[in-house]
């Protein structure tokens, strides 16, 4: 199947800042796919581009066949976008807002008053727009991003300033937009919502993709370290563990134990080693990496710095 | 199609503008009122005989009132375009198949049709305290206002598109527009300025729409004023066109 975005060799410069260099990727149809990288590294220029919004320097984009630069108003028709921080103005009403984007499409728009209903904003839809909360807000580009019924939904850091009640509802309208059959293209610094919500994820940063790949074989790939955390009064303990196959590292901090290894089984090995040795413990869990660490690994920072 | 848009993004705009504490005051019910207190102050003071007095009741002053009406509005354009653009409305807008050139074009109508409306609010409250005398030719007048604001208006476009932030616009549009009244021929005839002034007169555009308006109040034909109407064409090309060189969206 013919991907929906392909982005090849991209290139945007700003004066002399580089903000993003020979990006490539491909999008397919009906999955939900992330750009996830810190502040700064170049998502919104991306998502800018694919959307018609800038102009590559260099590089080429095609988005359901059009190419986003000469066909504009025609790619326009049939996606929905959510940009970061955008506001409206401030005394439009929410069904206001609503009416007039259904308006601006060439075909007809779905309901929006069931949309809105969807959204859990149909109690709201006289309030004018300076007067919701933030998830209303997000909720309410939301349905300005659906109204046409698009192919392809942009969402750029559609949870940044949410608190978490709000971002899991907002992480449930985005998982029932991948439902409608729709392809969805999110940005985030937030590497939780990509581990969520992501089918497949692609690591920015200072314009370049490192890596692209499901949540899960990025983190299998890059980070095959697992970690147990377990205590135990056991004197003889520590002995044990250095010698459970795979094993990398055994921390001891008065009773309680890190032991590090790599491989899927090293949680198996640490389990039949305290068995064989009727070690009792009182306290046993598994560290799993994540994105986060996935990330740190390929970049040397946390994607908070 | 996008007519439809046109109209909609038009009659939410006015909506939006009339929500705004002192909006609808602020720029159609002020103006009236000062028209109002102005004119009877100084139609009191004066024997009613008074050729100056009645000169500048009769013309010079709905002049002024119909200028500040057309400032007001060019103003609050400068303002809300560059709010729109700060907070990204613009930005947001321009994501959709609506064109550019019609979102502009969105807020250029509800400005005209807020200089029509409190022109004729004016016309029509001043009725009551005016002894009109003269016979005034209101349509001829109100198509010479609207003119004149769209010439300026692509003023304060251009102006919109260079002012950094929204903090700014307002001041920067009043310090830029607001002292073209002194010069515009309106208080003191442009022939008897000082000779450095006079060629100041001459490029300034309100000199052309002082000239229009009062001309028209008056009585005048519109063949009489063929010049006035080209030289605020002229400012409304050149402004344009610079103006789509140098807007920015975000």
């Amino acid at each position: 199947m013919r991907p929906v975005i392909q982005v090849s060799g991209v290139r945007k410069v700003y004066g002399s800042t580089v903000a993003v260099d020979e990006v490539s990727f491909e999008v397919n149809d009906g999955e939900i796919f992330g750009l996830i990288g810190p502040n700064g590294a170049g998502k919104t220029t991306t998502m800018e581009c694919i959307e018609g919004l800038r102009t590559p320097d260099r590089g080429t984009i095609s988005v359901l066949g059009l190419d986003p630069f000469r066909h504009v108003y025609k790619l326009q028709e049939r996606i929905g976008v959510q940009l970061q921080a955008a506001q409206l103005q401030k005394r439009i009403k929410v069904w206001e807002a609503v009416d007039l984007w259904a308006s601006l499409y060439q075909k007809k728009a779905i309901d929006g008053e069931n949309l809105l209903t969807q959204l859990g904003l149909a109690d709201k839809r006289g309030a004018w727009f300076m007067n919701l909360s933030g998830g209303q807000k997000q909720r309410l580009f939301i349905a300005l991003a659906l109204i046409n019924d698009p192919e392809v939904v942009f969402l750029d850091e559609l949870t940044t300033g949410l608190d978490p009640q709000s971002r899991r509802t907002i992480w449930d309208l985005v998982r029932g937009i991948r439902e409608r059959g729709k392809t969805v293209f999110l940005t985030t610094h937030l590497m939780e919502e990509a581990e969520r919500l992501c089918d497949r994820v692609a690591i920015i940063e200072h314009g370049r993709i490192i890596d692209i790949d499901t949540p899960e074989r990025l983190v299998d790939r890059h980070c095959p370290e697992r970690t147990v955390v377990l205590a135990t009064d056991d004197a003889v303990a520590e002995e044990r563990f250095r010698a459970i196959p795979g094993v990398e590292a055994v921390i001891c901090n008065d009773v309680r134990f890190t032991i590090r290894g790599r491989g899927d089984d090293f949680v198996t090995e640490v389990i039949h080693c305290l068995s064989e040795n009727r070690i009792r413990v009182r306290d046993f869990r598994t560290i799993l990496p994540n994105l986060e660490d996935v990330f740190l690994k390929l970049t040397g920072h946390s994607i908070r710095d | 199609m996008m007519l439809r848009g046109l109209w909609k993004l038009t009659w939410i705009e006015i909506k939006i503008f009339l929500r705004e504490p002192l909006g609808a005051f602020g720029t159609i019910g002020f103006p009236v009122l000062v028209f109002l207190v102005l004119g009877r102050i100084a139609g009191r003071g004066q024997a009613p005989s008074s050729f100056a007095a009645t000169g500048f009741i009769r013309v010079g002053l709905p002049v002024l009132a119909s200028i500040l009406i057309a400032l007001s509005a060019v103003l609050s354009l400068v303002t809300i375009i560059s709010i729109y653009r700060e907070g990204g409305i613009l930005k947001r807008l321009r994501a959709t198949p609506l064109r550019p050139q019609t979102i502009l074009t969105a807020h250029v109508i509800v400005k005209l049709i807020l200089t029509a409306s409190t022109l004729a609010l004016m016309v029509l409250a001043g009725k009551r305290y005016y002894p009109v005398g003269l016979h005034i030719p209101f349509f001829s007048f109100t198509i010479a206002l609207l003119i004149s604001t769209w010439s300026i208006l692509s003023i304060g476009f251009l102006i919109a598109s260079i002012v950094p932030t929204a903090r700014f616009a307002q001041p920067i549009g009043a310090i830029i527009l607001y002292p073209m009244i002194a010069v515009s021929g309106l208080f003191v005839p442009v022939e008897s300025l000082p000779p450095a002034l006079h060629a100041v007169a001459r490029v300034v555009p309100l000199t052309y729409t002082v000239s229009l308006l009062e001309g028209i109040w008056r009585g005048d034909a519109w063949s009489a004023h063929v010049g006035d109407v080209a030289a605020l064409a002229f400012v409304f090309v050149v402004c344009t066109a610079l103006s789509a060189k140098v807007f920015r969206w975000e």
